[in-house]
């Protein structure tokens, strides 16, 4: 078999496993072989990963250091190091819109074109608009940003205006914490969000393309800004008779500017507070002209629709949610990363299949981020889909999914949520404001192991009021982390108010710190190491002193030294000895 | 001051521009200082205080000059189960200073962010931008003497 080329992942988690350090390594030790950098191919937990790529098919290494050895053994096409693909994941996976995420040089339009870039643009070029808003209304694309819009319909408002200037904005804000598969998808093949863009345009009428970035991706700004420069120097945004041009703008660290009329005020350079609808931003949006927003997945599922045509992409999935999925897997799983999944595929499948996570070692996913909700371990036959989620007191979200291990709290888990969206909140309407204010200080009350249950009951009675009145997205999911935890959890809302205890002994007012002495070795680390001086030379750990920092817990090579519960730790009598 | 009108002077003066500018200014001073909100008002014809509407509602904007190396902790949700709380508690114990301060020196800030979008690798942190995944306490106080003893790799 012959190399013909070396790619190394250089996404951003590729670069924080060290991509950048290995590519340095490689330029410098092979000379002959041609070596590109290529995005995310989803197996994040692998990083930093190379493919070799020979005439007799690709071979993939995971965990690669700049080491000779290391690079010898891939060159040799050797097994060892490779990245063992699991039967179960690529069982459960059904990759489509990846298809091209980490396989090309990230900014290669070339490569796109390559492999079927553009070609959807070029058959939409010949289509009337309406046939591509039709195309993509018979496909039953949905909207991937969370809402779950039906695109087609969204495209078909905007067409219908008449204008002088018509918007399309692509939201790349990615707001969820602990989502990452827009990021992703920008970085590994800008190119098929921005086909996706120019095929809208051709569609709606739309003038001006806009794409408003998150600020905290700066390879995805990196790689769009190079890919708009190719189509330009292509041609590639002459629709006809008419040219469109992009303009990139980044966010500035606001989560609600993810909304749609937030976000618009955002690029007018205001403050990026939602308003209240109608009017909708088709009828009136960026500076007053119609608007339509759609997300980056979104976008980047057009292609395929047009490529493949409306009844193949309609032919995967459920009854009313089509296609696949891209989830941003993280948490307590085995293999994180990034996934893709067929409509219709269970959570389980997911967690356990994709994921590698053990049975029995999750007690929960987080679905939707602050928006979202959790399933339990028990509920995990359900379903991907829009609304079957839904009944679930979840959201699809826009895919970012955290899985929630045995040993963490639920209060604490929708505590942070809280602190998150109260923090987040833009303040204009009181319910959101005061109301995420509140909930969040019972929780907090309830974490600290000084909550009753009139608080737990305060709770499940303010969240639904603050859905009813929140003028915009934010504030009428904000509950929803508490509410479906009040759901599936109560038992640990219980412990915490009637028992004062946290089972999982994360909560650092309900757990205290103990050496288990029998398995001390007496090396003395632990005491060396703690801070505040909270472990005496006979090695007892007064949790008067101890601000439960886990520093000890982390350095102990015996791995004797753990949280119990609350009062079953040694407490020094004048709060310290040294 | 000529510096900044000069930054300024390649930003279009539409308003819709006003974020792009603060963005710049900060890119290059590091935070938005009142002489840079004054600059940026003049710039675009509007008042200071519409200037300070804005660099207000965007946290990233700073209106303290950061340290030479700006820590950023995430806590977003894949790195708050994966104990991000901790990891900022070792980071202040180290530093001695809390989230959004800057220590004595002017080496150090340190400042809480959602989300880096390199989850799969929680918890973790950037440096001026550099990440770093999959962090214990040990790593982390190795990558802070890394960059005392002058930059790191
Ligand atoms: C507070 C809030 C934050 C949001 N954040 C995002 C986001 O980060 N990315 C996104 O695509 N949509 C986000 N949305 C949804 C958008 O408002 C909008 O529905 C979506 O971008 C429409 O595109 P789609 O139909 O293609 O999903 C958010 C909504 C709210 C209320
Ligand atoms: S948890 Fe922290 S404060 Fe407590 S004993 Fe251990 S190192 Fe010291
Ligand atoms: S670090 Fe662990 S083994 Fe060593 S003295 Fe402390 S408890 Fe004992
Ligand atoms: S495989 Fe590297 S970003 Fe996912
Ligand atoms: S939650 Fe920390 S990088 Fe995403």
């Amino acid at each position: 078999m012959k190399i013909t080329r070396i790619k190394v992942g250089a996404g951003s988690c590729g670069i924080a496993a060290g991509a950048t350090e290995l590519l340095t390594f490689i330029r410098k030790e092979v000379k002959d072989i041609p070596i590109v950098e290529v995005g995310c191919v989803g197996h994040c937990y692998a990083e930093p990963l190379v493919e070799i790529e020979t005439d007799g098919g690709p071979f993939f290494y995971e965990r690669v250091q700049p080491k000779k050895e290391h690079l010898d053994r891939m060159l040799a096409l050797k097994e060892e190091g490779r990245l063992v693909e699991r039967k179960q994941r690529s069982g459960r996976e059904m990759i489509k819109v990846l298809a091209l995420a980490g396989r090309i040089d990230m900014t290669s339009i070339d490569e796109y074109i390559a492999h079927g870039g553009y070609t959807a643009l070029k058959k939409a070029l010949e289509m009337k608009p309406a046939d591509i808003v039709a195309e993509v209304k018979a496909s039953g694309l949905r909207g991937r940003g969370g809402g779950g819009f039906p695109t087609g319909t969204k495209w078909g408002f905007l067409a219908a205006k008449e204008a002088k200037e018509k918007v399309l904005i692509c939201n790349a804000d990615e707001g969820d914490p602990g989502a990452f598969m827009d990021r992703s998808l920008m970085e590994s093949v800008p190119h098929q969000v921005l086909e996706g863009m120019l095929i809208g345009a051709l569609a709606t009428g739309a003038t001006q393309l806009t794409i408003y970035c998150r600020a905290e991706y700066p390879l995805a700004i990196r790689n769009l800004k190079i890919a708009i420069d190719q189509i330009y120097e292509r041609g590639l945004n002459k629709l006809g008779t008419r040219t469109v041009e992009f303009r990139l703008k980044e966010g500035a660290g606001a989560f609600v500017c993810g909304e749609e009329t937030a976000m618009i005020h955002s690029l007018e350079g205001k403050r990026g507070t939602p308003r209240f609808r109608p009017p909708y931003p088709t009828d009136s949006g960026y500076k007053g002209y119609p608007t339509a927003i759609n997300n980056v997945e979104t976008f980047g599922n057009v292609p395929l629709i047009l490529k493949e045509g409306a009844a193949a992409f309609a032919s995967v999935g459920t009854q009313g949610s089509k296609g696949t999925k891209l989830f941003a897997l993280a948490g307590d799983v085995k293999y994180p990363g990034l996934a893709e999944v067929p409509m219709g595929v269970t959570i389980g499948d997911i967690v356990y299949e994709v994921g590698g996570a053990e049975r029995g070692s999750v007690k929960a996913v987080q679905i939707g981020g602050p928006s979202g909700g959790c399933i339990p371990a028990d509920k995990f036959d359900a379903v991907v889909d829009y609304d079957s989620l839904k009944s679930l007191g979840a959201i699809m979200g826009s895919g970012g999914l955290i899985v929630i291990g045995q040993n963490r709290c639920m209060v604490e888990t929708a505590r942070y949520f809280l602190e998150f969206t109260a923090r987040e909140s833009c303040g204009k309407c009181t319910f959101c404001r005061i109301g995420t204010k509140r909930m969040l200080e019972r929780l907090e009350k309830i974490t600290h192991g000084k909550g009753n249950a009139d608080d737990v009951a305060f709770l499940a009675d303010l969240g639904p009021k603050v859905i009813k009145g929140s003028l915009c997205g934010l504030g009428q999911t904000a509950p929803n982390p508490v509410i479906s935890t009040l759901r599936y959890f109560k038992h640990e809302y219980d412990a915490h108010t009637v028992h004062h205890k946290c089972p999982a002994l994360q909560c650092n007012q309900l757990s205290d710190v103990a050496i288990h002495i029998d398995k001390c070795i007496k090396c003395g680390i632990c005491v060396k190491t703690c801070a505040v001086k909270a472990i005496s030379p006979e090695f007892v750990v007064d949790n008067a002193i101890c601000t439960r920092c886990n520093s000890c817990i982390e350095v102990c090579p015996k791995k004797t030294i753990s949280r119990v519960e609350k009062g079953t730790g040694h407490y020094g009598k004048s709060g310290g000895k040294s | 001051m000529s510096h900044l009108s000069e930054l300024l002077r390649k930003i279009d003066t539409d308003r819709s521009n006003l974020i792009k500018a603060l963005q710049a200014v900060q890119t290059d001073e590091g935070y938005i200082s009142n002489a840079a909100i004054e600059a940026i008002a003049h710039h675009f014809t509007i008042a200071t205080v519409e200037v300070e509407g804005v660099v207000s509602f965007y946290a990233q904007f700073k209106r303290v000059k950061p340290g030479k190396y700006k820590i950023s902790v995430c806590d977003g949700t894949a790195c708050h189960i994966k104990g991000a709380s901790l990891v900022t508690g070792w980071l202040s114990e180290d530093l001695g200073i809390k989230d959004g301060q800057t220590d004595k020196e002017g080496l150090f800030s340190l400042e809480t962010v959602a989300c880096l979008g390199c989850c799969s690798l929680a918890p973790v942190i950037s440096v001026n931008g550099k990440v770093f995944g999959n962090l214990d306490r040990k790593g982390l106080l190795k990558i802070l003497k890394d960059y005392r003893k002058g930059g790191a790799a």
